[in-house]
């Protein structure tokens, strides 16, 4: 009865909301403050994580450049917070839409190309980001970062910013779902598997791929955004490679082109830095570890696996 | 409709077509034969304005409209569509995904989601197989299938009858004479001469990059030596 409900939550999106939804929901009751907040911070990647699942999986294109965009979003947020004495909530609109037009520029270079060029042409615009952050002290802070001006009273109450983050992952993970089953979803999919073929079909594909990068930034943008609530906090450590390729981590863990798999793998690479680190420092090899065993032993990640076991249609 | 006049056509230094020129009318069914390798796929790359051939030389006129600077994408938009040799589906959709890909499920006009099922039933029987779970006929069908959801005046089909069961074949001349039916033009692809000929109303016959006949399927019916020994027929 159980295997049934967790089977069909997995199939189907609104089920899955819906599951997700409930044990998320119910977290801050079950288990303590600091836990729900790794509970907040796994939400935030798992949408990271699906931007960049969404280039990856459908279009075909790795993105090693959304940590960058993520992080824009998350500077613009907490400089206009703290430096100009903005509102938060304007900042998050300004940080989405510094993140969207960051993707934009990222994607009028980078669409023309594909396979490891791609990924090297985003890598290099994500190493830009990163240098001028670290550099253009005056703004950024170079090193020291900036710290943000806290959060607007509504949300202040950890809880209070848990749930609202929780809606917000919630609605973006059904937008995103629709995007990629819409026939716009279809065509960036026509892309991956042959993109002369689309181009024979009558498909502008260079259009297709900007408008897909440039979307995906909006995504990533939104969780920078959630991010700067919820760190209050931001230095080049948030825009560096590092951001982009853990965030690819946990869309390969989860799944690429699984789009839900992005919780389970936010979930296991925030978990064990969480809380393996508690008992050794060398974590990062238990990490590795699992990255080398999901790539022998489930290749398509750990909800592909169980998609494929339990013979679920994708 | 379509006119080609002169065309040459190159694959790096190789020159492939040596001034071909032949014309579709509105509604006509034109068959495009010839052997292996006398340049017949080449000529529809040329007219569909993929990166391969180059065209060095001649004019594809559209409604009077010049094609040739044109990209793949714009000349799919001008209602050209075509169905590639191999079928060359994505092997990842569904039947019913290579159909909503280009043109929403919701669309009332022209083809239809709805038509392009009615009009081949077993694609409907398998609306959710992938394009990698289906025969070749299936394939075959789909790939029909697809170039009618841009609502095309001109069908480009090259080979569609190749690796099919005769079954399978003569299912396509029925499907292929029907679209004709509707007004549809189409240009013909074939190295199934007889195929060819059940559908078609007039003829070209592509030898080492060149029309070396052209003839109406009256005339070949009435006479079929000409065509025979310029295909090698004996």
């Amino acid at each position: 009865m159980m295997r049934s409900a967790t089977a069909l939550a997995l199939r189907s999106p609104l089920s899955f909301l819906a599951l997700l939804a409930v044990i998320f929901g119910l977290l801050p009751l079950l288990v303590s403050s600091y836990q729900t907040s790794v509970a907040n911070e796994i939400l935030i990647f798992a949408l990271l994580a699906m931007s960049i699942d969404v280039l990856a999986g459908y279009a075909g294109r790795t993105s090693l450049g959304h940590g960058a965009i993520f992080g824009i979003s998350t500077y613009v947020v907490i400089y206009w917070t703290t430096l100009m004495g903005g509102s938060p909530w304007v900042g998050c609109i300004l940080g989405i839409a510094a993140a969207t037009l960051t993707a934009a520029v990222f994607a009028l270079l980078a669409v023309r190309v594909s396979g490891v060029y791609f990924l090297l042409l985003t890598l290099a615009l994500g190493m830009i980001v990163w240098g001028v952050c670290l550099r253009w002290t005056s703004v950024t802070g170079g090193e020291n970062g900036i710290r943000g001006a806290g959060r607007p009273d509504v949300i202040a109450d950890p809880i209070a910013f848990y749930y609202m983050t929780l809606a917000t992952v919630l609605f973006f993970t059904l937008v995103i779902w629709r995007f990629v089953h819409s026939p716009f979803g279809l065509t960036l999919r026509g892309i991956r598997d042959s993109e002369s073929r689309m181009r024979s079909l009558g498909y502008g594909t260079a259009t297709h791929m900007f408008l897909a990068f440039t979307i995906t930034g909006l995504f990533a943008g939104v969780a920078g955004a959630l991010y700067a609530l919820f760190n209050d906090f931001v230095s080049p450590s948030t825009v560096q490679l590092a951001q982009s390729v853990e965030g690819l981590l946990m869309a390969i863990i989860g799944g690429v082109g699984t789009l839900f798999g992005s919780f389970i793998g936010a979930a296991a690479i925030i978990l064990l830095e969480n809380f393996v680190s508690q008992y050794t420092a060398r974590w990062p090899m238990v990490l590795g570890l699992m990255f080398i065993c999901t790539m022998i032993f489930a290749p398509q990640g750990v909800l592909g696996a169980l998609r494929k076991l339990m013979g679920w249609k994708q | 409709m379509l006119e080609v006049r002169n065309l040459h056509s190159f694959y790096g230094d190789a020159h492939v077509l040596h001034g071909v020129s032949l014309e579709v009318k509105a509604g006509e069914v034109v068959a495009l034969l010839g052997r292996n390798g006398m340049g017949k796929t080449t000529l529809i790359r040329s007219i569909m304005r993929l990166a391969q051939p180059q065209m060095r030389e001649g004019s594809l006129l559209w409604k009077g409209e010049e094609l040739k600077h044109l990209t793949p994408h714009e000349v799919a938009k001008k209602r050209i569509a075509l169905v590639p040799q191999g079928r060359r589906l994505f092997p990842s959709l569904t039947v019913v995904e290579h159909l909503t890909m280009l043109k929403p499920a919701s669309a009332k006009h022209g083809w239809t989601v709805n038509r392009v099922l009615e009009m081949f039933p077993r694609l409907a029987e398998r609306k959710n197989h992938r394009g990698n779970q289906l025969s070749g006929g299936e394939r075959q069908m789909l790939a029909v299938g697809r170039s009618l959801m841009i609502d095309p005046e001109l069908v480009l089909m090259d080979e569609p009858s190749e690796g099919l069961a005769p079954v399978m074949v003569q299912h396509l001349e029925t499907i292929i004479a029907d679209l004709g039916k509707t007004g549809l033009a189409i240009l013909l692809v074939e190295q199934n001469l007889y195929s060819a000929l059940s559908v078609a109303s007039r003829i070209y016959v592509l030898e080492t990059g060149k029309v070396v006949h052209a003839a109406s399927v009256e005339e070949v019916k009435k006479d079929q030596a000409p065509l025979m020994r310029f295909l090698g027929v004996h």
